[in-house]
């Protein structure tokens, strides 16, 4: 255990973070496992404290997950969702602020459509904030609870052969992994369609590839996107049969792989689009191990910012 | 630092006091049936693990043993500053009608012993929680008061007492560091 000491007030994503504090988040979350595990499911750590959710796009895992963290570490939390608040009305990102802050919360977290949302509260807020998925930019716990679950099943990050399949250009999840994995020193390989992968990717320290028989051969373990219907308004692949015929990822395709490899999810899973339903229940699955991680990570992000406010807000 | 350190026990001093301390905890408790220990991170551990040596020795059988961190249940939490280290609390039995005997290194503002009492009853509710310690060393801020100690030792608030244990620190010994004593 590191005796690196936490001092950012916000966790916005992890392109900004050091490989120290990004394994001391790990660190800590090992130790925030069990609570779950136990017939009192909650310790007295964030007791007193004020904890707003603030979801402004659709989420049901991620505000969840948040939710069961802050209630295990004992804060009081609020739930903000977008239809039903002033949102609606026409307020602004900056007036909202001004009204959190007037309530005298401490922590706030937030998911928004818009990138960088999270970014412009964290300058203008006291209160710690924690970006829950901005856009197509960061979803730094999803990434965070990732690479806890990689390292509880392989044991180490480093030198690992992780393999990123899908919608990679609207995908916060794998860009926030890939900030995070390269720190870490994994060999990070991105598939799919053209269309779907950033120009200039490989300038992240990833490795393009459009053949998901040769992605599949080496991987470690492969982390799925979820085909993203809601944000395919423009055509980036002919339909959605023609995609899971090239990309989709089942037992066929399955033989190739490593016989030690691991399958990530980060959910909501379409099954039959980007991977088959005896893959999401088989053996190689550990997406449920994901969910389960996502409370203990999250619990350790919110316990080591907690306390942290009032100083210093990175750009 | 120039601070002058002081050894107020020695090696063989620790062990006499571990070993009078183990059959002190036999004694009471008439035997070791119904009892766990559970030792407070981080040196707190390895005094319950050579207490629970010695009680094998003695009686020819292994006490559960247990591992308690609590940095979540601190009530110095609210206030602002980086975050301690949170270490895993390992409890590997249920802790309902058992005699628990808690142990820690020193004994001092009673603080510590607070957030373990309030961890352990988290997990169940014990028959009774009994506190052993190496050192008490006075300054109580909570009326807590320990079953066994290995040695009171009278303090200045100033002085810094340090146990040492071969585990983490080569040898055993304690000293008090610090202070205005010439």
């Amino acid at each position: 255990m590191s005796e690196f000491r936490w001092h950012r007030k916000d966790l916005l994503g992890l392109r900004t973070l050091e490989a120290v504090e990004i394994r001391h988040i790990l660190d800590t979350a090992k130790s925030f496992q069990d609570v779950s595990l136990r017939s009192v499911k909650k310790v007295p750590a964030l007791r007193g404290k004020t904890v707003a959710n603030l979801f402004l796009e659709p989420s049901t895992r991620t505000r969840v997950s948040f939710e069961l963290a802050e209630k295990r570490l004992s804060a009081d939390t609020i739930q903000i969702q977008k239809t039903g608040s002033s949102m609606v009305k026409g307020e602004t990102l900056k007036d909202m602020c001004r009204n959190i802050e007037s309530l005298k919360v401490d922590l706030v977290v937030m998911r928004h459509s818009f990138s960088g949302a999270p970014f412009r509260l964290a300058r203008h807020l006291k209160a710690s904030v924690i970006n829950a998925g901005d856009g197509i930019n960061e979803h730094p716990t999803q990434a965070l609870l990732d690479m806890f679950t990689v390292l509880e099943k392989k044991g180490k990050i480093e030198g690992l052969n992780i393999t990123f399949i899908g919608d990679i250009l609207h995908s916060r999840v794998a860009r926030s992994n890939i900030w995070g994995l390269t720190k870490l020193g994994a060999n990070v390989t991105v598939c799919g369609p053209k269309t779907l992968i950033p120009v200039g990717i490989e300038k992240l320290g990833v490795r393009v590839t459009y053949d998901l028989n040769e992605a599949v051969e080496q991987a470690d373990v492969i982390n799925l996107l979820r085909i993203q219907l809601e944000r395919q308004s423009e055509s980036f692949f002919p339909s959605i049969r023609e995609y899971a015929t090239a990309y989709q990822i089942n037992k066929n395709v399955l033989k190739r792989a490593k016989s030690d490899v691991v399958i990530m999810h980060p959910g909501p899973v379409n099954r039959g689009i980007e991977i088959t339903s005896d893959v999401v229940d088989g053996p190689y699955s550990v997406i449920l191990d994901q969910v389960t991680n996502g409370i203990a990570v999250r619990m350790a992000v919110l316990f080591l910012l907690c306390g942290t406010a009032g100083t210093e807000t990175e750009e | 630092m120039a601070d002058k350190e002081r050894k107020v026990l020695s090696e063989a001093d620790v062990q006499r006091a571990l070993i009078r301390i183990s059959h002190e905890i036999l004694e009471r408790n008439h035997g070791i049936k119904n009892l766990v220990i559970v030792g407070i991170r981080t040196r707190g551990v390895f005094l319950a693990e050579r207490l629970c040596a010695n009680i094998q020795t003695i009686e020819g059988s292994k006490l559960p043993l247990g591992y308690l961190d609590i940095t979540l249940y601190r009530d110095d939490l609210g206030e602002i500053g980086p975050r301690p280290v949170v270490k895993q609390t390992e409890l590997p039995f249920d802790p309902t009608g058992k005699v628990v005997i808690l142990v820690d290194d020193v004994l001092y503002t009673g603080r510590t012993i607070r957030a373990a009492l309030d961890a352990i009853i988290d997990f169940g509710r014990p028959k009774a929680i009994q506190l052993a310690v190496l050192i008490d060393r006075g300054h109580r801020e909570l009326p807590i008061k320990a079953d066994y100690v290995g040695k009171n030792l009278p303090t200045a608030k100033e002085e810094q007492v340090i146990v040492k244990l071969s585990e983490t620190d080569q040898t055993d010994e304690v000293v008090i560091a610090g202070g205005s004593n010439e």
